[in-house]
């Protein structure tokens, strides 16, 4: 079919002297620009087009880290694109001016059709055309039945094809598929309403990420979360009240060490309560009011005691190792201890390796299975000022290089440990390595709107069905007085919308027409009706 | 669990079988093309009919569709085999993914030949990138057969998947139909104006409207289809990464697949875009689909980093 914008009344000349029709005539000749098919394809190609540089470069959604190093490593040409918004492309506005401009056009293309479609569902099938024969697919066959008979038969085979046919006087005129257009509209309006529901779960929904390690838990604020995006409608105190506490966390491996299954024991509900027990993991999140919780990552936290010369001890000084290799989980990081010494350029600080299968070759350390079965760390000690109240905020896991390269803090000893083993530094404090636990990274999610981005989505799959699969086809027929008596000769003719080609239906609707009409004459003379 | 050795290996043999009877087939479709006439066809709405061809054409063009049919039934025996072996749905990683795709590209080609035998003649042109696809994916993706990682256990790996290896694999064929759509076009208008000669190669494929009829239709197909991957693709990745659509690059690219499809058949419909611009909208459309399968797997890392190549 040609689709051709719906047809629109001429544009006014343009007026005489005044202004005011000059500015309406400009609009309205920009609308039907922008609701012109052509406009929305070249949006479309627009929109694609849009989207590769979000592929290509990395992403602040995605890793913020992989933006800043790309910053470092590009510093003149960086600049430019943060500035393009080429690091934030799906939240930049040339791409939603890009997706608003192709909305407006659709609502301006499909709204119109809309109407004009619930018009036509009420509407009969219009009166055949005067001459039949010049539609491309129309042919005539004589009918040995009067001509009100030879309609009839022709209406019945219609009908059975669930065609809607209106008689007329001495025509028929029959009209089916009118779901295709249906589908049409509920497709295109269903990517407005898809629209809406990201925008909504953009604006009212939030996420937040948090390391848990085995023993401890967290409750839903947006203080105790490590990172945190909340859309902005969202007000911190209406977040649900919800905890959850991490009891034990298990990964499972293959033998050829793909991981296969990682579960968390964890205990849920409003806070102060003691919590119902469940099991979440990967493919399978915790699902409660609106919130999702799910495990993202795990890694290990090794646990170190240190005795000071004095003979006071630390025990159970642990904190999460992230994993720098997912296949062997060799992971790093960082334990600071402010509080162990008894000044401020005293403090202690320990940086290094978590290998949970660890194998020392040339004296580096590193793991060879992701699997806890011989656990070492590799561990640099530092002491003296970690700069933690300077007012610079610090990575949880790494050490404050400026304040090393400062020469504030001094590296004071280096050792490899397993489970067990200690070193001692110049000043007599020891640090033995006692033991580690599991982390689980959890990441708790409320959106909205999310449930109405599906409902639009299989609305818009349905109407594509509807529009692609049905046809939408018109029939008409007219009846004349044949040249034999009592006979007829019967004038069919097709209309399809749409592409596809019509020819070899229109043969068979031809072919079973005649077969029916003579099938009715032959048992009329059978019964004794009257003659043919 | 260990995957079992033998039926890993007898799957990698079935994938070379595959590739030999595929090449033997591409070899009968040239002779069909050297020895056979061209398809005339009847009438312009017409359905599409082709006058008999000499007898030799006819046979050879028999024997490739043999040889091709015995090829997808080895290729789909590298898949049978390989679930086996690993006890699990063989599209875990991308050779068996890009096997799988090449797969479904030739089983509709097939359905398609067998609907409108006039659409034979076009075998060469879709045999001859599969076998040169399938060379690259054995040399280049190859991997063992082996167990899938966690994120991978769901049965929407069986649904979101499968989907996309059948969309991607009837977006291969709508792509290579308007390949053969736009030389063709340039072909007839090369005759119709002196410059070339109405015998040859190019003369023997089916007519350009029919090629054209043959990418939109499969297209249209593969549009819903891949709609319904992406959305199950959503749907798994709500639950898998904690959000339904994160602009991870593979989910950029499977956007930006389906707006340049959208695209396509909006301009198939609309004046000024018919015919060629159409067409090259399609070929985009295929370019999109391959770079996002290669490059976007092999290249970028995103959270669909499962190719287990290298
Ligand atoms: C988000 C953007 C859009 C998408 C993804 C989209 C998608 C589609 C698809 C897949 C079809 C089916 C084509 C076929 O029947 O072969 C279609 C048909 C159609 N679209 Fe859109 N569309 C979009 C925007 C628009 C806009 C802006 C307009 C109006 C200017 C429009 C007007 C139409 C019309 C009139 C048809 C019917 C074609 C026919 O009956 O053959 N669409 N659309």
């Amino acid at each position: 079919m040609t689709v051709a914008a719906p047809p629109r009344p001429e544009a006014p000349p343009p007026a005489r002297s005044s202004v005011g029709r000059l500015v309406a005539a400009r609009l309205l000749h920009w609308w039907r620009r922008l609701t012109a098919m052509r406009t929305a394809i070249v949006l479309l190609f627009l929109l694609a087009l849009a989207a590769v540089p979000g592929s290509l470069l990395p992403q602040r959604s995605l890793s913020q880290n992989k933006v800043n190093a790309y910053l470092t490593d590009n510093p003149e040409l960086a600049p430019v694109l943060d500035r393009l918004y080429l690091f934030d492309v799906f939240s930049s506005p040339w791409f939603a001016a890009i997706y608003l401009l192709l909305f407006v056009s659709l609502i301006g293309c499909v709204l119109p059709r809309g109407l004009e479609h619930a018009r036509a569902l009420r509407a009969a099938p219009p009166p055949a055309p005067r001459n039949l024969l010049r539609l491309p697919d129309s042919g005539q066959l004589p009918a040995p039945l009067p001509p009100g008979d030879a309609l009839d038969v022709v209406e019945e085979e219609l009908r059975v094809r669930r065609f809607r046919v209106v008689r007329r006087e001495g025509e028929l005129s029959a009209e089916k598929g009118y779901l295709k257009e249906t589908g049409n509209v509920l497709f295109h309006l269903s990517l407005v309403a898809l629209l809406l529901g990201l925008a909504g779960g953009k604006l009212w929904g939030y996420e937040g990420s948090i390391l848990v390690t085995e023993g401890q838990g967290f409750c839903n604020s947006f203080q105790q979360y490590d990172t945190y995006s909340s859309g902005a409608l969202v007000d911190s105190a209406d977040l649900s009240p919800l905890c959850v506490d991490l009891q034990d966390f298990r990964a499972e491996y293959e033998p050829n060490l793909t991981a296969s299954s990682f579960t968390a024991r964890i205990r849920y509900g409003p806070p102060g309560k003691d919590g119902v027990p469940t099991t979440i993991g990967v493919n399978e999140p915790l699902r409660v009011d609106g919130d999702r919780v799910y495990v993202t990552g795990h890694g290990y936290s090794p646990m170190f005691s240190v005795q000071t010369p004095d003979g006071t001890r630390y025990d159970d000084l642990s904190v999460p190792f992230l994993p720098t290799n997912p296949g062997t989980m060799a992971s790093e990081g960082a334990l600071k201890l402010p509080d162990v010494g008894t000044a401020s350029d005293d403090q202690l600080a320990l940086e290094g390796l978590f290998a949970p299968t660890g194998v020392v070759r040339d004296k580096i350390l590193d793991s060879i299975d992701p699997r806890p079965l011989s656990p070492q760390v590799a561990i640099f000690v530092y002491q003296g000022y970690l700069g933690l109240d300077s007012g610079i905020p610090q990575s949880v896991y790494s050490l404050d290089q400026s304040q090393i390269d400062r020469g504030r803090l001094t590296r004071v000893a280096a050792a490899n440990l397993e489970l067990g083993q200690s070193t001692t530094l110049p000043d007599g404090t020891t640090i033995a390595f006692t033991g580690y636990r599991e982390f689980a990274a959890l990441q708790l999610s409320h959106d909205p709107g999310q449930i109405w981005v599906l409902g639009a989505a299989v609305a818009m799959l349905l109407g594509l069905l509807g529009m692609l699969l049905l046809r939408r086809e018109r029939v008409f027929a007219r009846a004349e007085p044949g040249p034999t008596d009592g006979g007829s000769v019967l004038t069919v003719a097709s209309l399809l919308r749409g592409s596809g080609e019509n020819g070899p239906r229109f043969a068979a609707l031809a072919d079973d027409l005649r077969n029916a009409v003579e099938d009715r004459a032959r048992t009329r003379t059978e019964t004794g009706g009257p003659p043919a | 669990m260990t995957p079992n050795q033998s039926l890993a290996e007898l799957s990698d043999q079935l994938f070379t079988i595959g590739v030999a009877l595929y090449s033997l087939a591409v070899i009968a479709f040239c002779a069909q093309l050297a020895f056979g006439r061209r398809p005339a066809l009847v009438g312009a709405g017409a359905p599409v009919g082709f006058v008999a061809e000499p007898e030799r054409g006819r046979r050879w063009g028999v024997a490739a569709m043999v040889l091709t049919a015995l090829g997808a039934v080895s290729q789909a025996g590298v898949l049978v085999t390989r679930g086996l072996a690993a006890d699990r749905l063989p599209w875990g990683n991308m050779y068996e993914f890009a096997t799988a795709t090449v797969l479904v590209a030739v089983v509709a080609y097939l359905v398609l030949a067998v609907r409108s035998p006039g659409l034979r003649h076009i075998g060469v042109f879709v045999l001859a990138p599969v076998v040169l696809s399938l060379v690259l994916i054995g040399l280049f993706l190859y991997a063992e057969a082996g167990p899938l990682v966690a994120a991978l256990r769901s049965y929407w790996l069986a649904i979101h998947v499968s989907t996309a290896i059948l969309g991607f694999g009837i977006f291969f064929v709508s792509g290579i139909a308007s390949v053969l759509y736009l030389v063709t076009t340039r072909h007839e208008d090369r005759v119709a104006a002196g410059e070339a000669s109405e015998s040859g190669i190019l003369a023997r494929l089916p007519a350009a409207a029919v090629l054209d009829r043959v990418a939109h239709r499969t297209a249209v197909f593969g549009f819903p289809v891949w709609t319904f991957a992406v959305i199950a693709g959503a749907i798994w990745a709500e639950s898998a990464w904690g959000r339904f659509w994160g602009w991870d690059p593979k989910e950029t690219w499977a956007f930006i697949a389906w707006v340049v499809y959208a695209a396509y058949l909006h301009a198939r419909t609309t004046a000024g875009w018919r015919g060629r611009p159409a067409a090259w909208v399609n070929v985009t459309g295929l370019v999109v689909m391959i770079f996002n399968l290669l490059f976007v797997n092999m290249v970028s890392t995103g959270l669909h980093s499962y190719a287990g190549v290298g």
